[in-house]
């Protein structure tokens, strides 16, 4: 912690000069290069960029499930490996990874179970956590049950249940049709300003990035870099229809300035 | 109604192959003892019809080929027409088999079990064990059996356990291979969730590993039953011919008793049948308890 800069108790998650290179049959690739990042507490923060820009791989390496080759990073205050082990995020993947064995409920416990909360507790948080994403009344259900919105948001919701102060997601509705997730998009928002969560989140859409988002970082790729970091003047309440208004196209087109400047696009 | 309906659609099918079958077992049974009919009619001077040709390839007492009615006859003959307890029985014989073969299954299914968890949670154990299960395994059973028989018999161990032995050491392998890869099955996502909740490894074999490998288990237990029966069988060949289907299977080549052998082997068959399907009963009722049956 000694000589981190004042930003560092605001900052919930932070990188400075990170790096990640790694061998291939090609030779070395270059997935981070000189990543610079705060995300200060209860920001909803939308790593954008093409495939291949080394997003997924950044939030990887916050939540330690990849070790950078360089730089450093915090995660509230710790390395990344500590946070881990005390459970300071929540992560959701691109696919659901329900376990197919476990009832919805049971697949919203497993968190819990690992961490061992007793039982009577356990039952309140994965109902609160349910209720959270809507899907109390399919709590007996199992996945194969569900639709894939729903499966993610199971999904959500087992993330949620721990009550973790950081939701990482990665591309959580990328699989999805676009009205589902128009859906998913406008209930991650509201559950976002009611629990106050910090979150990053991964996508390569530029609407989704700018309709959730309070602060957009732009990746470019080869190797993977910030292109941009563009505020979000959108106000706080995002009802769907704000997509038409002038300042979200305003924003979008700034994004996509973003990309290509950073040759992301053609 | 869905249900019953596909069931009836199968038995179409499924009784066309069983005829086909048959039938390719009749054409073989006449050919192959056609040469032994002709033979005897030239050595008695007699001229022979086919038709008299025809009938006696389906009625001799010890032929190269028995036909499918002569072995079902000697069949019903040895299990329905004789007390169980009977040392002429084939139940009584199968059943000695039974029971070697279901010890051995045990010893060995638990053993692969155990070694594949040591190989999942270890990778000196998989460097330095799965090459002598490998290794083990191309050993032909047949000339490691008499030792096998011959060592523990020399320390006074006869009976079942040896052929167990036997047993165990087949069904093992598949054993060990199945569940290592069942173990290993978890999806990337399933896994690094794990890593995510800082689980320990064996909150992750017990949450994860242990109930995703739950099907491999079964493919596997099955292969090991079956290898479990061909196992014992094989370890009643050198004791002597005294009591099981091998020693069935033995004492027919002996004394050529053809017919005697194929009801062996039927029984044989119709044991691992059934031994598999009961695993097959077992697997349903519980993938629909974790609710992974559809």
């Amino acid at each position: 912690m000694n000589g981190h800069s004042a930003v560092g108790d605001q900052s919930v998650i932070s990188a400075h000069r990170l790096g990640l290179r790694f061998d291939t049959d090609d030779g070395p690739v270059t997935a981070l290069e000189e990543i610079d990042i705060e995300i200060a507490k209860g920001e909803f923060v939308a790593l954008i960029g093409p495939s291949g820009c080394g997003k997924t791989t950044l939030l990887r390496v916050i939540a330690d499930l990849q070790k950078p080759t360089s730089g450093r990073v915090r995660v509230n205050g710790m390395d990344p490996a500590a946070a881990r082990r005390a459970r300071s995020y929540g992560y959701v993947f691109q696919a659901a990874g329900l376990y197919p064995w476990r009832t919805v409920a049971r697949n919203v416990g497993l968190p819990l179970e690992i961490m061992g909360y007793p039982a009577a507790e356990r039952k309140d948080r994965i109902a609160r956590a349910l209720e959270l994403v809507e899907l109390s009344g399919v709590a007996k259900r199992f996945p194969w049950q569900l639709s894939g919105g729903m499966q993610q948001r199971v999904s959500i919701a087992r993330a949620l249940s721990f009550d973790a102060e950081i939701l990482l997601m990665d591309e959580p509705f990328g699989a999805l049709d676009e009205i589902v997730r128009d859906r998913l998009n406008e209930q991650l928002l509201a559950l976002w300003r009611r629990t106050g969560k910090t979150i990053a989140f991964v996508t390569h859409s530029i609407p989704e990035a700018v309709y959730l988002a309070t602060r957009i970082i732009v990746m470019s790729p080869r190797p993977g870099r910030i292109a941009q970091i563009i505020d979000n003047p959108l106000p706080v309440e995002r009802p769907l229809e704000i997509r038409d208004s002038a300042e979200f196209i305003a924003v979008a087109q700034q994004v996509r300035g973003g990309l290509r400047a950073g040759h992301g696009y053609g | 109604m869905v249900m019953a309906e596909s069931r009836l659609a199968g038995v179409a099918p499924v009784s066309v192959i069983i005829l086909a079958i048959l039938a390719l077992w009749y054409i073989a049974a006449i050919f192959l003892n056609a040469a032994w009919s002709r033979d005897q009619a030239a050595r008695a001077g007699l001229e022979i019809t086919p038709r008299d040709i025809l009938l006696d390839t389906m009625t001799q007492q010890r032929p190269r080929l028995p036909a499918p009615h002569q072995v079902a006859k000697e069949v019903w003959k040895t299990t329905a027409l004789q007390n169980p307890r009977s040392k002429r029985s084939l139940v009584h014989h199968g059943w000695i088999t039974l029971q070697a073969a279901l010890a051995g299954f045990v010893i060995g299914a638990a053993a692969g079990a155990l070694l594949a968890i040591a190989i999942v949670h270890a990778r000196s154990v998989d460097m330095s064990v799965m090459p002598w299960a490998v290794a083990s395994q191309a050993v032909p059973i047949l000339a490691l059996a008499p030792m096998i028989i011959v060592v523990l018999s020399s320390i006074g161990i006869t009976g079942l356990l040896p052929k167990a032995l036997i047993s165990a050491y087949l069904s093992f392998f598949p054993m060990v291979v199945g569940m290592v890869v069942g173990f290993r099955s978890p999806d990337p996502i399933q896994s690094d969730l794990m890593k995510t909740y800082h689980a320990t490894r064996w909150q992750i074999f017990g949450k994860l590993r242990l109930p995703v490998s739950v099907p491999h288990a079964f493919a596997s237990l099955k292969i090991a039953a079956a290898a479990a029966i061909v196992g014992a069988i094989v370890g009643e060949l050198p004791t002597g011919a005294v009591a099981g289907l091998g020693a069935r299977l033995l004492t027919g080549s002996y004394y050529g008793q053809t017919v005697q052998i194929w009801s062996a082997l039927f029984a044989a068959a119709v044991l691992a049948a059934l031994v598999v399907g009961l695993l097959g009963l077992i697997q349903a009722v519980v993938l629909r308890q974790m609710g992974m049956a559809r």
